[in-house]
């Protein structure tokens, strides 16, 4: 598709900061402003003005390709036109909010895969997102803020950004602009600052943001030798999402394989009843999301068969559930949990804590 | 919930009077970036810029000696009073400042050292005099300049310069903001790295403080804290290796606790020395707890720590008393709620 068949793959860039209204959108077009300058052939592929004038005054001079009209259940919804970018073929193109999710109908269902594309093609892109959309970190966001961010993107895809760059700043002047209505508009500005915007919840997100980036910086220039094997036991149970993302974030800082298994007794995911088959699809392909070697093996002692393969493919830690009290008894994966740490007194196993959860 | 109070009486009565001295001193706000260029001082000048639209006294205290046009023009849209050429040295008019006494004062540089014989000997000591005179102060530094990372910087550079600022100074900034931009190199990347980490320490302490102030007993596992709990007896070598390794990686603390037991036999309590020395070697802090149920003392040490995992060895005790009480390391799990468990193979050591 692209006039640049033999062009070398797109460089990409993420401006990342922890909350709506940090200047990362300004930065961007600020930079974009200065490829102009410099020559560089630069297009806004999508900009989201949000009503900001200073934003807004930054897009001066620059080119706009035109948005796409889709529509949806009646109503009209404008997204990015990425074949419309490809035929323009860019040097470099400006993507506002990387997590965005496009509107049913679209080609691709996630901004971010319309940016692969842009990519593939040989465009550099600039783009930017929050911390609250690492999909790792959602649990630990929900915990913070109290809401669950549906609209993530998987650690792997910002793996592959060439740089994430910091758009810092302090949460009293964030809560400020939100106050002078810079942000938001004020019925929108006074239910932002109950919940993201609560000056603890803005503090704690910031460190983890500065914790992020510097994880983003390091794993550029230093990849960590490891020969850590990391093994996820993946079951029906809801809070296995939870387990998948801390062991793909304890995998990524420790520079270590990542596998998920899921055991069952016919071999077979088919044959489970409706729900549970649901359930265990739905982590697998979770998992396998988050770049996850999945793999199903046939046993009638889950525990049992669990050891063995951790044993025969040289895992060096087991990530299991906490046993969770139930009326009668403990669950399922709770006595595979005391199961496991019976039979493999020889291996390192980990009991994730429930971060959905207050303590 | 957590029932142990994370409210430490004395830091809170610190907290108040310092909130107290603020409301009378000037605020202290500090743009933080890796290497000279990133663009600090745009960024500082920019923000002058934008106080004085919304109608605050800004001038200009000191500006550095490089410049670029995009600085240039930003200078030109403000008042400034130029330092002073003493004995060599760019100083800053502090009497003028005094004087003029705008509601903030632009100073690029803080790292910077008067002529001997000055009042002052560095410039951060009289930003603290514009401070206590009700002005505030916006000002820049390298993450080089600070001193307590002179051995890490030098590592990496090779170069120690001779003007420092403490980090006390900076955490005690109302503001801290960090300017990022992408490094070329591999040795500028690393500087990089260390400033966003600067930058969060810096912003973890004015979350605990926060949260202490406002009796927020919550522990979102932001900054990652490792717990090694060894017993004289275990296997402790290799799990403070890895807990070492661990703590490298997540650019965190690492602490090893022991819960006292009684009569130790002089076997056990060499082995527990030796295992609370490798500890220390490994830059661990070393904990020494009492109380009669061990796994509790544990878990309640943890909690008041802030500890988001725990490294202990697989218990291979399952005689008459463990039957009563419980395995110790299942019963650490059913308490750890909220921690991360992870448990380590143990030779047979009996």
């Amino acid at each position: 598709m692209s006039h640049h068949p033999t062009r070398e793959r797109g460089k990409l860039k993420v401006f990342l900061s922890y909350a709506a209204g940090a200047g990362k959108t300004y930065q961007m077009l600020e930079e974009a402003q200065n490829l102009k300058k410099r020559n560089v052939d630069v297009v806004i592929g999508y900009f989201e003005p949000h009503g900001r004038k200073d934003t807004i005054a930054k897009t001066e001079g620059l080119e706009i390709v035109r948005r796409k009209t889709m529509e949806y259940r009646g109503s009209k919804f404008e997204e990015m036109d990425v074949d419309a970018i490809l035929r323009r073929s860019p040097a470099v193109c400006i993507v506002d909010e990387f997590a965005h999710t496009n509107v049913p109908g679209s080609e691709r269902t996630k901004r971010w895969e319309d940016v692969m594309t842009l990519l593939d093609a040989g465009i550099d892109v600039q783009t930017t997102m929050n911390l609250q959309h690492i999909e790792s970190l959602n649990d630990q966001i929900r915990q913070i803020t109290g809401v669950q961010v549906r609209e993530t993107v998987p650690d792997w895809v910002i793996k592959q950004a060439d740089e994430v760059v910091m758009v810092d700043v302090t949460p009293e002047a964030l809560i400020n602009r939100l106050k002078r209505g810079v942000v938001y508009e004020s019925a929108k500005a006074a239910q932002a600052l109950e919940n993201f915007f609560r000056e603890q919840s803005l503090v704690a997100l910031r460190e983890l943001t500065l914790r992020q980036a510097a994880h983003e910086v390091e794993v550029r220039h230093e990849i960590p030798r490891t020969n850590d094997r990391l093994l996820i036991h993946i079951t029906d149970e809801p809070r296995t999402a939870m387990l998948i993302r801390r062991g793909r974030r304890v995998a990524d800082y420790l520079g270590a394989e990542c596998f998920a298994v899921y055991v069952s007794d016919t071999g077979d995911v088919a044959s489970l009843p409706d729900s549970e088959r649901e359930s265990v699809e739905r982590h697998l392909n979770f998992a396998r999301n988050l770049r996850i070697e999945t793999l199903i093996l046939h046993g009638q002692n889950a525990a049992a068969t669990l050891v063995d393969f951790a044993r025969r493919e040289r895992i060096t830690q087991i990530f299991l559930l906490r046993p969770e009290k139930k009326r009668l008894g403990v669950s399922r994966s709770g006595v595979i949990t005391s199961q496991i740490l019976r039979l493999a007194p020889d291996m390192q196993v980990t009991i994730v804590a429930d971060r959905t959860a207050k303590p | 919930m957590d029932k142990d109070p994370k409210r430490d009486p004395e830091r809170l009565l610190q907290q108040i009077q310092r909130e107290e001295a603020r409301q009378k001193r000037g605020r202290l706000k500090v743009f933080l970036g890796y290497a000279s260029g990133v663009g600090k001082s745009a960024k500082m000048l920019d923000e002058g810029r934008r106080r004085r639209q919304r109608g605050e006294d800004v001038v200009v205290g000191a500006i550095q000696p490089k410049s670029t046009p995009e600085i240039d023009r930003l200078l030109a849209t403000h008042e400034i009073i130029p330092t002073l050429k003493t004995a060599g040295r760019d100083v800053i008019d502090i009497k003028r400042i005094l004087q003029r006494h705008p509601k903030v004062v632009l100073i690029d540089g803080l790292a910077y050292d008067n002529p001997p014989g000055s009042h002052h000997a560095h410039r951060w000591q009289e930003i603290e005099e514009l401070l206590k005179a009700n002005i505030s102060v916006v000002t820049s530094i390298n993450l080089q300049y600070i001193g307590e990372m002179q051995d890490e910087v030098a590592a990496i550079t090779g170069k120690r310069p001779a003007e420092t600022v403490p980090l006390a100074f900076l955490k005690r900034a109302n503001d801290i903001e960090i300017v990022d931009a992408p490094a070329a190199e591999e040795q500028s990347s690393r500087l990089r790295e260390m400033a966003l980490l600067v930058a969060a320490e810096v912003v973890e302490s004015e979350l605990r403080d926060y949260l202490t102030a406002h009796h927020i007993e919550e522990n979102w596992g932001i900054q990652e804290r490792i717990l090694v709990g060894i017993t004289p007896r275990s296997d402790a070598r290799p799990i403070l290796e890895s807990g070492k390794r661990n703590a490298d990686r997540f650019h965190c603390d690492l602490l090893v606790a022991y819960v006292k037991q009684k009569e130790l036999s002089p076997v056990d309590d060499a082995a527990l020395h030796r295992n609370l020395e490798i500890a220390r070697e490994f830059g661990a802090t070393t904990h020494v707890l009492e109380g009669t149920d061990p796994v509790r003392v544990l878990i309640d040490f943890a909690r008041k720590q802030n500890i988001t995992q725990i490294f202990i060895g697989h218990s291979h005790r399952h005689g008459w008393w463990h039957r009563l009480r419980g395995n110790p390391v299942d019963r650490l799990i059913e308490l750890a709620n909220g921690i991360d468990v992870r448990v380590f193979p143990q030779r047979l050591m009996t």
